[in-house]
């Protein structure tokens, strides 16, 4: 097995591997971190396709795959800039949603007792 | 007075008609970057001249194109492919970037009202006019791009723009489908980026151009290593496919689009779902047709056309069954992406062009119809506060011009003589016929009169006498809600009711660059029997028939029909909320790559 194949190996495994996490992961973060897992399967497999030396040809690595990594990794942490701050926000909103009654110990519950006005209008939209 | 077109001339029809283009992706990008600058205040301004600017701009290009009667090539910094950028321009893009400009100026028009400072505060206002230059971004990048990663990136500009506007209200549902809708568009951009990957791998470069031009090249001595190339080359095409559909939200990888379309604010969600969905479509357009030489061959046609027939049928029965507007709209929406999938069985042959043209044609139609839609159940919204279809009783009638742009907007979904929604259908009919292929036919007629039952369900609700909480609420709203807040819905409404009037030898423009394509004539042949009294009740007649149906039906009250039929739809409804749970969803995901895999292979 040459390098190449390894490394082509290696981000195949890094795709199933985080395709399995943020399809069956728990948590929202958990789902995001399996996304960046995927991700860099996806790099490693650029990296294993510019190790090959590409158009320009010769030993050398292949630079446009490489300069292409780099925006991809610019875009998939813009990405994931985007999905931490709606999570924050999600959470943020959530726990100004939640009727302040609660004790600290069980502030995840879901709370039944509260008057039906505080929950959302909207909420009930799944026919 | 002379001295003006003397001096646009160059660029109008001339040696520097191909400079156009970069300006139009410019635009956006340079809005996007001052208005952070100039504020809340002044990005709405800015948003809406540079939309106008933009306008102008894509009119020029297309006409600029006709001109030529060949692709506009341009070259950034005089470097060419594969290591250069080139934006290139045919009849097909043109058509979307005048589309686009157009509909995001009006729906801008629209929104100023709403998005200003004084109603929605700095921070939504700034951000919504920012977002707005964003998606317009997007998809000029994604029109105009043939290098399988720049397109990657244009796409992603869209979604990170698309995604915010559906949180703009600030809700904690609003953000949960936020956060789902990108997770998913995320899952999906990282195959397409794996696809682009192997692509590249393969042959070397990313412009989609010379990769035909190498499976051409490769296709001429069939042997092993052709042989090995095609197979390496559709893998990757899967990849991509896949990424791009579940971008799409074809069903059934929907899960994110209707809570996100249902309950963003409505000129965010008539942006996301006349134009944002779009883009990947339009991206699946070229991949499967200007890339792979030899799609009639593949059985993926049939899989993504039989994919569409039953997001037509699910998206228009849950439609019918839903208990708020918006979210009606939205269901509405995956049964009309389901229209654009039928393309691909289709487009082989000689009916390839005129399939090609009909899914244009639901892209321009369905953007019309939909953002008027949208912009409309954002009105009874605001006049109401709320949209639930059943404490709406008689909305038409204390707001009856507003019900008449739903019934334009309505009829032109389900293809009433001349409307957009009528040329889709006749078309895609035209080439099943051509090709042999009836199945297709009853899906695109079922489809229409079952848009024409959820139309009338509308109707129903909205002249009955009306309820006290109505009458009070309208009082109020009269005050308020000026007739102004009618004019663009109508206008779209208006433009999709009537498409099907546009001079045929204006639809030439789609022609341009694609050889075998035929729109002028293919729609000038459909419209010649649409307003003969016999062409306009075969269409109107059954679906005029199915909504007095619905009305009687409604009308019945409590019976055991009326039984019958909950207990059905609630096996529906539960089978469809199956299918936008995050796991099935996920795993269907897998299964359509596999098969398109599969079927492309094989």
């Amino acid at each position: 097995m040459t390098e190449v194949q390894i490394y082509g190996v290696c981000g195949a495994g890094l795709v199933g591997i985080g395709l399995y996490g943020a399809i069956l992961g728990r948590s929202a973060l958990r789902r995001l971190l399996a996304f960046n897992l995927m991700g860099s399967g996806v790099f490693l497999v650029f990296g294993a396709i510019a190790r090959r030396g590409g158009i320009a040809g010769g030993t050398l690595s292949d630079p446009v795959p490489q300069a292409l990594v780099i925006t991809g990794l610019v875009v998939a942490f813009a990405a994931t800039a985007l999905a931490v701050a709606l999570l924050i926000r999600l959470a943020a909103v959530d726990r100004e949603e939640a009727p302040p009654s609660a004790e600290p110990g069980s502030a995840d519950a879901p709370s039944v007792a509260t008057t039906p006005s505080a929950g959302s209008p909207s909420a009930g939209t799944s026919p | 007075m002379m001295a003006l077109p003397a001096a646009v001339g160059p660029w109008l029809a001339g040696p520097r008609s191909a400079e156009l283009l970069f300006p139009i992706l410019a635009l956006p990008v340079l809005g996007l970057l001052l208005a952070p600058l100039l504020g809340a205040r002044g990005a709405r301004l800015l948003a809406l001249s540079s939309l106008s600017v933009g306008l102008a701009l894509a009119l020029a290009c297309a006409v600029a194109l006709v001109a030529a009667d060949a692709p506009l090539v341009y070259a950034l910094g005089g470097w060419t492919a594969p290591l250069g950028v080139e934006l290139r321009l045919d009849g097909p893009a043109a058509l979307m970037l005048v589309l686009t400009a157009a509909l995001l100026l009006l729906i801008g028009l629209h929104a100023a009202g709403e998005f200003n400072v004084r109603v929605m505060g700095r921070r939504a206002t700034l951000a919504f006019w920012m977002l707005l230059l964003g998606v317009w971004a997007g998809l000029n990048g994604l029109y105009l791009g043939r290098d399988l990663f720049n397109l990657y990136v244009a796409i992603e500009v869209l979604t990170f723009s698309a995604v915010p506007m559906v949180c703009l209200k600030g809700h904690a549902e609003q953000f949960g489908a936020a956060f789902r809708y990108l997770l998913f568009a995320l899952l999906g951009s990282a195959l397409y980026l794996l696809g682009a990957g192997l692509m590249l791998g393969v042959h070397g470069t990313l412009d989609i151009a010379q990769i035909r031009a190498a499976l051409d090249a490769a296709a001429t001595p069939p042997g092993g290593t052709a042989n090995a190339v095609r197979e390496a080359t559709l893998v990757a095409v899967a990849l991509m496919s896949t990424g791009l559909l579940a971008k799409t939200a074809l069903m059934p990888l929907h899960l994110w689009l209707p809570p996100a379309h249902g309950g963003a604010p409505a000129p965010a969600s008539a942006v996301l779902s006349a134009l944002v969905v779009k883009g990947s479509f339009f991206l699946l357009f070229r991949l499967w047709l200007d890339l792979i030489p030899d799609l009639p061959a593949l059985n993926v046609g049939l899989l993504l056309g039989g994919l569409g027939v039953f997001a037509i049928l699910l998206g228009n029965l849950m439609a019918l069954m839903q208990a708020r507007l918006k979210l009606l709209v939205a269901y509405s929406t995956l049964a009309q992406l389901g229209y654009l999938f039928l393309l691909f069985p289709l487009a082989s042959g000689t009916s390839g062009g005129t399939a090609a043209t009909a899914a244009l044609m639901q892209v321009v139609s369905h953007a019309l119809a939909k953002a008027s839609l949208f912009l409309i159940a954002g009105r009874i919204l605001a006049a109401f506060g709320h949209d639930r279809l059943g404490e709406l009783d008689g909305f038409g009638r204390v707001m009856p011009l507003t019900l008449l742009v739903i019934l334009a907007a309505g009829l032109a979904l389900v293809g009433l003589p001349p409307s957009g929604g009528y040329l889709v259908k006749s078309l895609y009919g035209g080439a099943a016929a051509e090709l042999g292929a009836w199945w297709w036919r009853p899906a695109l007629e079922l489809g229409g009169l079952l848009s024409a039952a959820y139309l009338a369900r509308i109707l129903a609700v909205a002249v009955r006498p009306e309820s006290v909480s109505v009458t009070a609420s309208a009082r109020g709203h009269a005050v308020t809600a000026p007739l102004r807040g009618l004019v663009v819905p109508a206008l779209l409404a208006g433009c999709a009711l009537f498409l099907g009037l546009v001079p045929p030898a204006l639809f030439s423009l789609m022609d341009v660059a694609r050889p075998g394509m035929g729109s002028a004539a293919a729609v000038a042949a459909v419209m010649q029997s649409a307003l003969t009294p016999a062409g306009f009740w075969n269409s109107a007649g059954p679906a005029m028939a199915v909504a007095l149906l619905i009305v009687l039906f409604l009308g019945a009250g409590e019976s055991a029909w009326g039984r019958r039929v909950a207990v059905v739809g609630r096996g529906l409804a539960g089978l469809e909320a199956w299918l936008r749970q995050w796991r099935t969803a996920g795993a269907l995901l897998l299964c359509l790559l596999l098969i398109q895999g599969w079927a492309t292979v094989a």
